[in-house]
């Protein structure tokens, strides 16, 4: 927890691009965690005028449903934030065991579990997906599409842990740790992991960014939990009542431009997190020359 | 003779053994999902009236017939390989009894000519503007430029797609919104005919181009940027060679390589179409087909359109293999 606490230290003090990152992070934040305290429930139709343009009342004005922009945002945002999280963290978790499997334990188990992501990262993931999300259609839910995303998503990144650890095990520290009578689950957790950190974080960001755009991709086919608000299906209801057609444009644009800030700002902060990991570019963000 | 066995031949076998295992997993992944053909086009059938069980069992026997879904799974599979050598993917469910080539035909040309011209473009930018901002990086002008392609990397394209309907098809409505070409026009090498299909296909192109430069430049940018603090660059820097040679002939030619791959890699995803371009678009291509194919389980088709697509690739990666010796002097036939 400190390690994580003094990098990001670090980058707000060094990188300006962290700082904005995190600075609109921590808005769409709040916007999620204002839902909590919404007047309106996630659901409900017909509980203010229709089709009002943005005021004092109705900060984003209300649609043709008769919802208020402005709450059922915060809720879209607070139920994207958690399908993001949770694919995001769920397939890291299978890859960072699998991937470090595969690379302590080597030999034949390396050699299956090699195979077997292989064969996913081969897959075609945008058809079995709609193939998977149209077979399940009448059970979807926010919980089913965080499992199916999940198990798309953690071939590749554990290819990346896997390299990794290869490196890390090669290195000299290792061997001095190893000679030195450390035991191997001690170098793994003292010595390897503190590599590691920085780089999930990192890796965490954008299975996040991946989450978000293939729930947006499946909501706009109709695929995705319609009836949960999240800022796809919140998108897909406009383009269904042919908000844009009517003139309805602040009922389609505040989707859109959440989810351009929250990408961005993420892509910000990983791009800042990852050009930290890389001692070259250091040095240079500090005024050495190489 | 001996580079025809050594490098030739082993590629050449590697490349059917993928086809092979990439047919075999296209033949068993719809096999294994819970949607029934069978069973689906027969609902279709007997929801509008009753019709005597005999028939429905003698339909039932010939729709599998069609599928080739009669008997146990391995003597299946054995059929689909005897009717794949023949050229014969059997007809195609949801546009029945049109035969699923001929679908596959109609449709790829479309996706073809969008995707190869939006690809050659966006790779040919996006190498320029990743040189250029790496070797002249710290000006004012490729700071700009970084930051814009920072915000529009990681846009979902579903997102950008939309931006761009909303712009150019409702705010200035100047391209035309649905369709591969407008309504009514036939066949024809006629003006009309062309610039009609250019001005449909401009913004699924555009978007495309967009959304692919992001990836592209960044590649770029890490390439050139080892390859810029290499000897050879330091030296020619030193030697003040005029910049344009040490730009194009030392820098940039040294980074092909790679995006030569990526680029022939990039060609063979043709076959599968880009679905969401499409969808958005309404653009009649072979990635709306299989969209439509996925939903009415149409084995068949889904079969065809995974079948082209893998060899698509596996022969893109062919060709490199067997060119790559002409691009780069230092891989030997080996």
């Amino acid at each position: 927890m400190l390690v994580i606490l003094k990098i990001v230290k670090d980058l707000i003090k060094h990188d300006k691009r962290f700082s904005v990152g995190l600075f609109v992070i921590l808005i769409v934040l709040s916007l999620a965690i204002l839902s909590f305290f919404s007047p309106y429930g996630p659901t409900v139709r017909r509980v203010v005028s229709r089709n009002l343009l943005p005021s004092f009342e109705h900060p984003l004005g209300t649609n043709s449903l008769g919802q208020d922009i402005f709450w059922k945002l915060t809720y879209a945002i607070r139920n994207s934030l958690i399908l993001g999280i949770l694919v995001s963290l769920i397939s890291r978790i299978i890859a960072t065991a699998n991937g470090l499997l595969s690379g302590y334990v080597g030999g034949t188990t390396d050699r299956i579990l090699s195979t077997i992501t292989g064969s996913f990262i081969v897959i075609p993931r945008l058809p079995i997906l709609i193939l998977l999300s149209f077979s399940l259609r009448e059970r979807m839910s926010i919980l089913t599409l965080v499992i199916i995303l999940a198990v798309l998503d953690w071939a590749w990144p554990s290819k990346r842990y896997r390299a990794q650890v290869l490196s890390l095990r090669e290195r000299e520290f290792t061997y001095t740790a190893v000679f030195s009578g450390m035991n191997t689950f001690k170098v793994v957790f003292k010595e390897h992991f503190l590599f590691l950190i920085p780089y999930m974080m990192a890796d965490l960001i954008s299975g996040f960014l991946w989450a978000i755009a293939m729930e947006i991709t499946l909501s706009i086919l109709g695929l995705s939990a319609l009836a949960t608000p999240t800022i796809g299906t919140m998108i897909y209801w406009a383009n269904y009542h042919q908000a844009l057609l009517r003139g309805v444009w602040w009922w389609i644009s505040p989707p859109i431009i959440i989810a351009v800030l929250t990408v961005v700002a993420l892509y910000m902060l990983s791009s800042s997190i990852s050009e930290y990991l890389d001692p070259r570019t250091r040095l240079q963000r500090i005024g050495v020359k190489a | 003779m001996s580079l025809l066995r050594r490098y030739i031949v082993p590629r050449i076998i590697q490349w059917l053994i993928v086809i092979f295992v990439g047919v075999t997993v296209a033949f068993l992944v719809p096999r294994f999902t819970p949607t029934d053909p069978v069973q689906t086009t027969l609902m279709r059938v007997t929801a509008y009236g009753a019709i005597n069980p005999e028939a429905v069992a003698k339909l039932e026997e010939i729709l599998k017939d069609l599928y080739g879904l009669r008997g146990s799974l391995f003597q299946q599979y054995v059929r689909f390989w005897k009717h794949l050598l023949r050229g014969d993917l059997g007809p195609s469910l949801t546009m029945f009894p049109t035969p699923v080539i001929e679908v596959i035909r109609n449709s790829l040309p479309w996706t073809a000519g969008l995707l190869i011209i939006s690809t050659i473009i966006g790779w040919t930018i996006g190498i320029i503007i990743g040189t250029f901002t790496t070797y002249f990086s710290g000006r004012k002008w490729t700071q700009i430029l970084d930051t814009i392609l920072m915000c529009i990397y990681p846009i979902p394209y579903y997102i950008m797609a939309l931006v761009l309907v909303i712009l150019f098809a409702y705010v200035l409505p100047v391209f035309p919104l649905v369709g591969g070409v407008g309504i009514g026009l036939k066949l024809s090498f006629s003006w009309t005919f062309v610039g009609s299909v250019l001005k449909h296909g401009f913004l699924p192109a555009l978007s495309l181009i967009i959304i692919g430069l992001g990836y592209r430049v960044l590649s770029q940018k890490a390439l050139v940027s080892t390859v810029v603090a290499s000897d050879y660059v330091t030296y020619a820097e030193a030697a003040a060679l005029p910049r344009r040679k040490i730009l194009f002939q030392y820098v940039m030619r040294n980074t092909l390589l790679p995006q030569i791959t990526d680029l022939a890699l990039s060609l063979g995803l043709v076959f599968s179409g880009a679905l969401i371009t499409e969808y958005v678009f309404s653009y009649p291509g072979i990635g709306q087909v299989l969209y439509t194919a996925i939903l009415q389980g149409d084995f068949n088709l889904m079969m065809g359109i995974t079948l082209f697509s893998i060899v698509g690739i596996a022969t893109a990666a062919l060709i490199i293999d067997l060119l790559y010796p002409l691009f780069d002097p230092r891989v030997r036939y080996r």
